[in-house]
């Protein structure tokens, strides 16, 4: 078990590894820097100096060495888009805005799926089960940006009972966390529905019922336990998505969140902002994925991840 | 299974087969008793329609540009308006279906020839060349797809090719993992078995018995790939990062219409249901046709 979770680390490490070398190698190939002659014009001791500030008249594993140096000790540099801050305290200032959005969305998004989905299984193929699972194909195909251009137009252009962005207010949340949560919700619903149904034929369902517990006892007491396993794979992965998904959602509502600053990270070719928020992702994500296999063990101990793991 | 793989010289059985009940044939009939198959099929089939005659359909050239006409609100010269420049909508939107294809389609071709033959090494040589495919792949996982189209935009710009190029780029990982987990357990199947027996070599065995049964699961993965680089490129062109500007593309429209949506509404509501229309259209013809070849899964 150890073994295993040292091996899954080791593999994050050296994922991480090839990741910030490629992306440090793509970022330094290519002609066009931040400080662009065309954009920006200097006096050739300017620039020297400059690049010089920021290291990047260094040979090129030279710079890649002492950046990965500092970033080991939790400095990814300056960005150049605000240069009094550092890479890591502007995310550190941005981030906590996304995740709250995102936990906010998640905290309506899985028990109004779940609900769903228990309405679809219970009443399968009557009207509700086809309506519920209609709307969940929706939910999982409309891009979040068009549904968050749709609320923008009904709440804040049409009714005129929200602002159309900003940030600092709950209301701020309601849009955005709806616009994000309807794919999680939709997905949910689904996996709930799917599993519900699965468990419902098996024996100790049957026995449950055979010993004159209800419906809704064998439901929520032996049904839904194990229906609810497979959400886990689906939650995980959801918690990074919210990341990415953010990136349309802070730009429609204007939300100072880590999304919003990747966008004017890849605008401004701010190499070290670029750099420190992939790296983070990727270390969220990957560690997202380990806890959720770990979790999916513990919930489950059908599932051996050792024996499976090459 | 088996029963799909198609040698040339076994046509005419082919035919007889059809008419009775192949793979092909049994498939076909469960898609088109798919009602959101069907209701998929008819959006992709209309807007390929309209990207095919865009220019017979479209009442007005999609970059015609006339300022004394514009911000107007939808009429019976501008069905849809006009946009801030005094470019009509509908016929932007028309041709805007051009652009998605292209995107789509051309997108889905680059990720092919990227996920075909690194699958096909992965799932047929196995040992180092499969880890280190499988490696690759994990790195490309490590951060969402999104994101690394965004850093391509940033090193390489944007622009219509560098945008299909960019999804291209990210969308071949499906078509790999797909491809080589196929090849793997069919490896496995009495047929290859048995044809490994009468003396047929491996790569007979690849060629005729491998790949053809193969090609429908991937079929179905582009499919459903499309409308993920459809929303892509949507995406990337509505935060103003992927094609440039008399280009039609219907997430740029959104974009570019964001500071005037609080008066001029319809300039963001045709654009999005376009897009809302033609995810939806392929989603269902995706899952239609995963239904309909997956005889495992099927009732």
């Amino acid at each position: 078990m150890i073994r295993y979770i040292l091996g899954r680390l080791l593999g994050i490490a050296l994922v991480l590894l090839v990741v910030s070398i490629v992306i440090f190698l793509l970022m330094h190939a290519i002609p066009g820097g931040p400080f662009d002659e065309a954009k920006m014009p200097l006096p050739a001791a300017a620039k020297a100096n400059i690049l010089r500030k920021y290291g990047l008249d260094k040979p090129l594993y030279e710079q890649y060495a002492r950046y990965m140096w500092a970033a080991l000790h939790g400095d990814f540099g300056t960005p150049f888009q605000s240069p009094t801050e550092s890479v890591t305290g502007l995310i550190a200032r941005t981030w906590p805005v996304s995740f709250k959005l995102g936990m906010v969305t998640l905290a309506f998004a899985l028990p109004l799926g779940m609900f769903a989905g228990v309405l679809a299984a219970t009443r399968q193929n009557t009207w509700i089960d086809y309506t519920a699972t209609f709307l969940s194909s929706l939910g999982l195909t409309i891009p979040n940006f068009v549904i968050a251009v749709w609320l923008m137009l009904l709440f804040a252009v049409h009714w005129k009972i929200l602002p159309t962005g900003g940030w600092g207010h709950w209301y701020n949340y309601i849009m955005p966390a709806i616009s994000l949560g309807l794919a999680p919700m939709a997905l949910t619903a689904r996996y709930t529905r799917t599993s519900l149904l699965e468990v419902k034929r098996a024996d100790y369902v049957r026995t449950a019922r055979a010993k004159g517990l209800s419906s809704n006892q064998v439901l929520w007491r032996h049904s839904m336990k194990n229906a609810l396993i497979p959400l886990i794979t689906i939650l995980g992965p959801q918690i990074p998505n919210l990341i990415t998904g953010t990136i349309f959602v802070e730009s429609i509502f204007r939300i100072p969140g880590l999304g919003k600053f990747f966008v004017t990270s890849i605008f401004r070719r701010d190499y070290p902002m670029i750099m420190g928020t992939l790296l983070l992702v990727a270390l969220v994500w990957s560690i997202v994925y380990l806890i959720t296999d770990l979790l999916y063990m513990v919930v489950d101990p059908r599932v051996r991840l050792d024996k499976k793991s090459s | 299974m088996s029963a799909t793989t198609i040698h040339p010289e076994e046509t005419p059985t082919m035919r007889t087969n059809l008419r009775h009940r192949s793979l092909l044939s049994d498939a076909l009939r469960r898609f088109s008793h798919n009602k959101l198959a069907m209701f998929g099929l008819t959006i992709v089939a209309l807007l390929v329609f309209a990207a095919i005659f865009a220019n017979l359909i479209a009442p007005f050239p999609y970059d015609e540009a006339n300022v004394t006409e514009a911000l107007q609100f939808p009429s019976g010269a501008h069905w849809m308006g006009t946009d801030e420049v005094g470019r009509d909508v509908y016929s932007r939107i028309i041709y805007g279906a051009r652009i998605s294809l292209l995107v789509g389609l051309s997108s889905q071709l680059i990720a092919l020839m990227i996920g075909v033959p690194l699958g096909l090494a992965a799932g047929l040589m196995g040992g180092k060349v499969d880890w280190l495919v499988m490696r690759l792949v994990e790195v490309m996982t490590s951060l969402p797809a999104l994101m690394i189209a965004l850093l391509l935009i940033a090193i390489f710009g944007g622009g219509l090719v560098n945008v299909i190029v960019a999804i291209g780029l990210v969308a071949w990982l499906d078509a790999c993992r797909l491809l080589r987990g196929q090849l793997l357990s069919l490896r496995e199947r009495d047929f290859v078995l048995a044809a490994r027996t009468i003396g047929v070599r491996n790569r007979r065995i690849a060629v005729r018995h491998l790949l053809p049964n193969a090609i429908a699961p991937l079929i179905v993965a582009i499919t459903i790939g499309v409308p993920t680089a459809i929303f892509t490129e949507a995406g990337l062109s509505f935060l103003g990062l992927g094609v440039n500007d008399p280009v039609p593309s219907w997430g740029k429209m959104v974009g570019d219409a964001l500071p005037y949506m609080r008066v001029y509404w319809y300039l963001g509501v045709f654009p999005t249901l376009a897009i809302a229309l033609t995810m939806l259209g392929f989603t269902f013809m995706g899952d239609g046709l995963r239904d309909a070849f997956d005889t495992a899964g099927s009732k």
